[in-house]
């Protein structure tokens, strides 16, 4: 037998364990606490806040940023990233409201298509030439702008306000804004293929660990190319939203969408070295950092403070830098990732 | 147990690194190379260089009026921010890192300064010194937010993309708060020289970006830090096995890039004798990035060139001038733009990464 | 043995890297239901041999016949599909995925077209509970012990229904009683008719747990043998290709013993320990003396290197530096008090493979060849011509990139990256590992002329003739202790093989004759306590 003491890995493994659990749930509930605390707090100290209404339109006004989001929790996932999705929306904006006259379904349709051609390019390129998430990306945040203001003759698109295109981003359902449903829609789906299909699965293992995927039969390429493909469709949908909340296809908007996406997705607790994620805590953070800048309307009405519009960038920031630092505190280390 | 897979590696290198471990490590199907390694090679040492002659010679017989003063000095002006914030953002990515903040850092600087020359709250006695101190508060204070940057990816171990996009984010909305997100105008002709001012013809703020670059890409290459910079990139154990303070090292490009940063929001509000905190350096850093990665530095760390960066910055800007000089719109040059930007990276990989 | 029908026959095994010839007709065979060895050096040409049974690697020669018929699989997933599963020495999972979610990846139940969570945890539940590991299944790996963590590769493996299941050095990180656990576990396997092919440098653990081994060399097969028949003594001979009766003598290496004689202590090393794996070494380096430190794969050579360098954090012990205590915090602080410590992995952490070979040999002069941070060119260059010269350094020039060198040259500029610091002792990895024959003695006969100039080096070797030729005194370490301390009179591969090997007892001559100086103090001789 080998002469070892056997002190060591057992305790390890034990303070591992502890540490993993209390991250999971740091992790995992931490963020619905936090948000849990901010709707509790902004409910009791501004009137009218918890109203169906503020609060409603304040998601709603969150839902582009979110399902971009939702799409960047995917490719996060596999230890990518998608710098596009901004202008990938902004450029979806524009077709579809040039195509808004033949109705909703034209509209929105093409938006989807155009995202999802362009996430599937991304997708292509990195996978086929190898080269890196980040350069990939953020050519075709550059590109995807180009042909949005190529399309769009540097103006915005005014959409057809008789074909209905517009009910998409500015009507209701049972009381909700549709774009709300759109994307309580969007992440229910996501939450279950995340967690009740087996591309769910095989998008963490990829990015847990790409080499055992590999090993394990897993078709990584293909995995990567449609977590892309579904991150520009998403960006898309988003696009959609945009040109018919506001009437207009608009060819300069999304700009920095992509890093409050990021940031959203950070909050939330998904890893950035891949491999470790939640939909629904993307969710969770899309809206504990969009609800910041609703919640500053109010407290300056209060009038005890007058805090501009800008507090909220630093909020968020702030916020954003605390999370990271918790996490880090928290995060389990992740062995075997290779080199620099 | 490491032991054994480096013993595979290691044999066949005894014959020849010239291989540089070639072998099939994993089975992953390795794949054909689309370009002759000798097309590679040449892309990788000359690619930027032709690239630039060849849009040069392009321009000079199509595109009326290039070769005058007016036009170059256009597109110099163009390109000088973004050269100066480029040049520390190679040397943050000569590491292995990445620097998103830049541009919010270029609006907190360009929001301290008009603060403190046109400050009322407690004027300086002697203006000469109000001039001074605007170019050189900001710088520093921008400074201490680089340094921030670094300790989060040194002491916390954040990547730096999200450590840096701390700052992104808030970096702007701390501008706003410093200027209550009004716009600044303002006409000190004397702050001003670093944007308006064209001793012998030739703008101000093109020299400047000529000296940053020669300064810098002097330190790259001839002084210990810049050693020591490409060696953490290159190889990160070795360089600390072999003496190298790597913690120090990594502090000192987030610092630079941030001071640069910070200098080049200062020529972009004295330019337009304005400081808007809302515009100052937006969407900068992407467009730093793709000229570090045009011209030739690889985003994994490593190698470097920052003569590269400032031919990328050049490359791009001038791919977008023919294109809309010749009646092409500015938004399709943006989408050619994009497709540099791959073809330039793709042309640059190392034969085996 | 012979009365079960082979699984697993590998004839004749062919395969050539870059430059190098891997495996030379290699063979293996295998039984059903048998726990089978498989040791060998590094570079013996195990892993190869793996890497082409489960199709990481493609053959150029030879066959393959697996349960009757000829096979060629393409990949590991393909192998495991086929009843070949393998547990390499790094657990290849996934941590953060849970151990249902490991042991189903790729083929998960489902019902409608999503995933059946119930039937995933119950089948893991399952598979798990025949070798008696109740965990919870819904957990991330990450959370379990790496003993744990190759139950489930196991279980895995058994999922597939292998029937063959290849473990790559599993114990390497595992302590007494996880090992326990792991040998239940094989013997179960075996117990169902799944052979075991186990790779291990532990003798014990061979001895305890396998019918057969292999014993591979320079990229063949040069044994097969019933365990219970050979001793472990003849097995560690058989592994280095040594006649246990005839001992070599001079004229292999580049040394020249004799010819450096130890001065006052330099370096002094007690207690050290890091971690699992060194636990206890003490050791002394005198000035101009080459002390060996021998030991199997994982014995801890590597890391008391990289302890002492301030590489790695020392958890306790003391080190002195000519009769001074230190303690490095960092490789820079030892740099500065005058070691150097040349890694045995040249790639990961020796080269910087886009630097010239100018830059990466004064990469630690950088600080004395330069004047306020900026590096004086002339110097530097005057340094590197100097030592491209002196050590022969085939290059086309100094400008040339490190990674377009051959090893051998790549393992000379980094020595010179140390020499030219004008060390007084040099920490020395494998410095002649991977390197051709011309190369390699070139590179002894420097490191006996440093030593002979009163350079201290504590050279790191598996080459029993480096060890015997070349050193004044071989420390020997095995199970991360130091465990025998050999002089240079006493000195013979048999001694060494015998201490690595634990056959201690009666072989060893702890202090039978003096040392060729005179220890000053007793506590040298503690180390084997």
């Amino acid at each position: 037998m080998a002469t070892v003491p056997a002190n060591r890995p057992l305790s390890s493994a034990t303070r591992d364990r502890l540490r993993a659990r209390t991250a999971s749930l740091l992790q995992r509930q931490g963020v619905l606490i936090a948000l849990a605390l901010v709707v509790l707090i902004a409910s009791l100290r501004y009137d009218n806040w918890l109203s169906f209404g503020n609060i409603s339109n304040a998601i709603a006004a969150n839902s582009m940023v979110g399902l971009a989001a939702l799409g960047m929790t995917f490719v996060i996932m596999t230890s990518g990233i998608d710098l596009s999705v901004g202008s990938v929306a902004a450029f979806a904006s524009v077709i579809a409201a040039q195509l808004s006259s033949n109705g909703i379904v034209v509209g929105v349709g093409a938006a989807v298509l155009v995202g999802l051609v362009l996430g599937f390019i991304n997708g292509l390129i990195i996978t086929q030439l190898g080269i890196l998430p980040f350069i990939t990306t953020l050519a075709m945040l550059l590109g995807a702008r180009g042909l949005a203001l190529m399309f769009a003759n540097n103006q915005s698109v005014s959409v057809s306000y008789d074909s209905g295109f517009t009910t998409f981003g500015q009507g209701d359902f049972l009381g909700l804004p549709l774009p709300v449903w759109v994307l309580f829609g969007a992440f229910g789906v996501g939450i279950v293929v995340l967690n009740y299909t087996r591309f769910g699965r095989h998008v963490l293992a990829v990015g847990g660990n790409e080499e055992a995927a590999r090993l394990m039969g897993l078709p990584v390429d293909r995995i990567k190319l449609v977590v892309y493909t579904l991150s520009g469709a998403l960006a898309g949908l988003a696009g959609a939203i945009l040109a018919s909340k506001f009437g207009a296809g608009q060819p300069t908007e999304g700009n920095g969408w992509e890093l409050s996406a990021i940031a959203a997705v950070v909050v939330g607790g998904t890893l950035l070295t891949g491999g470790v994620g939640s939909v629904w805590s993307s969710l969770i953070g899309v809206l504990l950092l969009g609800l910041i800048f609703n919640i500053l309307v109010f407290e300056n009405a209060l009038g005890y403070v007058s805090l501009s519009a800008s507090w909220q960038t630093v909020i968020r920031g702030a916020f954003l830098l605390i999370v990271v630092l918790l996490q880090n505190r928290l995060a389990y280390r992740k062995k075997g990732a290779s080199g620099g | 147990m490491r032991e054994l897979d480096k013993a595979q590696v290691q044999s066949p290198d005894g014959a020849s690194m010239g291989g540089g471990g070639s072998l099939p490590s994993n089975p992953k199907p390795t794949r054909r190379p689309v370009i002759s390694d000798r097309v590679r090679d040449f892309g990788q040492t000359y690619g930027a260089i032709v690239a630039l002659a060849l849009l040069l010679l392009f321009n000079a017989a199509f595109t009326r009026n290039f070769l005058t003063s007016q036009t170059l000095n256009i597109n110099l002006i163009q390109v000088s921010t973004i050269v100066i914030v480029a040049t520390g953002m190679t040397l943050v990515i000569a590491t292995g890192g990445i620097d998103l903040s830049v541009g919010s850092l270029m609006a907190i600087s360009g929001a301290l300064a008009p603060l403190i020359f046109l400050s009322k709250t407690f004027p300086f006695s002697d203006p000469v010194l109000g001039i001074i101190l605007a170019f050189v508060l900001p710088v520093l204070a921008v400074g201490v937010f680089g340094f921030f940057n670094g300790t989060l990816v040194t002491y916390f171990k954040i990547q730096p993309i999200i450590a840096t996009l701390v700052l992104y984010i808030a970096g702007r909305g701390i501008a706003q708060v410093f200027t209550n997100g009004k716009l600044q105008n303002f006409n000190n002709p004397s702050f001003q020289y670093i944007g308006t001012g064209r001793p012998f013809e030739i703008p101000f703020q093109v020299i400047l970006m000529v000296l940053v670059v020669a300064l810098f890409a002097w330190v790259l290459r001839k002084t210990v830090f810049g050693r020591y910079v490409l060696a953490v990139g290159g190889n990160e154990e070795a360089a600390r096995l072999s003496g190298v303070p790597v913690t120090r090292v990594k502090l000192a490009v987030y610092v630079i890039s941030g001071m640069l940063a910070g200098l080049a929001g200062l020529v972009a509000i004295a330019r337009n004798s304005s400081s808007d905190a809302n515009l100052v350096g937006l969407g900068l850093e992407l467009d730093a990035i793709a000229a570090v990665a045009v011209g030739g530095t690889a985003l994994t760390g490593g190698r470097a060139t920052i003569v590269g960066t400032l031919l990328g910055a050049l490359i791009i800007q001038l791919i977008r001038y023919t294109l809309v000089a010749n009646q092409i719109p500015d938004s399709a040059a943006q989408v050619v733009k994009a497709a540099i930007i791959v073809a330039a990276v793709y042309i640059q990989r190392p034969r085996q990464g | 043995m012979e009365e079960t029908r082979p699984l697993l026959i590998m004839e004749g095994i062919t395969k050539t890297f870059p430059g190098v010839l891997a495996l030379r007709g290699a063979s293996l065979q295998v039984s059903q239901g048998e726990v089978h060895a498989l040791i060998g050096q590094n570079g013996a040409g195990k892993s190869t041999m793996i890497k082409i049974l489960t199709g990481a690697y493609r053959r150029d020669g030879g066959s393959i016949t697996f349960d009757a018929h000829p096979v060629d699989f393409h990949s590991p997933h393909q192998a495991q599909l086929n009843g070949v599963s393998t547990i390499y020495q790094e657990v290849n999972l996934v941590p953060y995925r849970s151990v249902s979610e490991n042991i189903f990846m790729g083929r998960e139940p489902r019902r409608w077209g999503f995933l059946n969570w119930n039937q995933m945890h119950r089948q893991a539940r399952e598979i798990l509970q025949r070798f008696d590991i109740e965990i919870d299944v819904t957990q991330p790996l990450l959370t379990y012990n790496v003993a744990i963590q190759q139950m489930v590769a196991v279980a895995r493996a058994v999922s597939f229904k292998s029937k063959l299941v290849i473990m790559d050095e599993p114990t390497s990180s595992l302590d007494e009683r996880e090992v326990a656990t792991l040998f239940r576990v094989i013997r179960q396997l075996k117990s169902e008719g799944v052979s075991v092919l186990f790779v291990s440098h532990r003798l014990d653990e061979l001895y305890a747990v396998c019918d057969r081994v292999t014993i591979m060399r320079d990229g063949q097969t040069v044994g097969d043998h019933t365990l219970s028949e050979i001793s472990k003594l003849e097995l560690v001979a058989r592994m280095l290709g040594k006649d246990l009766n005839e001992v070599q003598r001079s004229g292999v290496t580049g040394f020249t013993p004799g010819t450096h004689h130890p001065g006052d202590p330099l370096l002094q090393a007690q207690g050290i320990r890091n971690g699992y794996k060194l636990q206890q070494a003490d050791l002394e380096v005198r000035a101009g003396e080459i002390v060996g430190l021998a030991g199997l794969l994982g014995s801890g050579r590597t890391e008391v290197a990289r302890a002492i360098f301030g590489a790695d954090r020392l958890e306790a012990g003391e080190v002195s530096l000519g009769a001074r205590p230190v303690r490095f915090k960092s490789p820079k602080d030892a740099i500065r008090a005058g070691l150097g410590f040349c890694s045995e992995d040249r790639k990961a952490e020796g080269v910087i493979p886009f630097m010239s070979v100018r830059e990466n040999l004064t990469l630690a002069l950088l600080p004395t060849l330069s004047r306020l941070g900026v590096v004086d060119h002339k110097r530097q260059q005057a340094v590197v011509e100097r030592f491209v010269r002196e050590l022969d350094i085939k290059t086309s020039g100094p400008e040339q990139k490190i990674r377009e060198l051959s090893g051998g040259n790549q393992q000379k500029v980094l020595l010179a990256r140390w020499l030219c610091l004008n060390p007084r002792l040099l920490l020395l990895d494998e410095p002649t590992r991977g390197i051709d024959v011309g190369a390699k003695g070139e590179i002894q006969r420097l490191i006996n002329e440093l030593a002979e100039e009163g350079l201290g080096v504590l050279m790191i070797s598996s080459e029993l003739e480096e060890l015997t030729e070349g050193c004044d005194r071989v420390v020997v370490l095995r199970d991360g202790r130091s465990v025998a301390q050999l002089y240079h009179a006493d000195l013979n591969q048999s001694i060494i093989m015998a201490a690595m090997a634990q056959d201690t007892a009666e072989v060893l001559p702890q202090t039978a004759s003096g040392p060729p100086t005179p220890l000053t103090s007793q506590e040298q001789d503690t180390s084997h306590a």
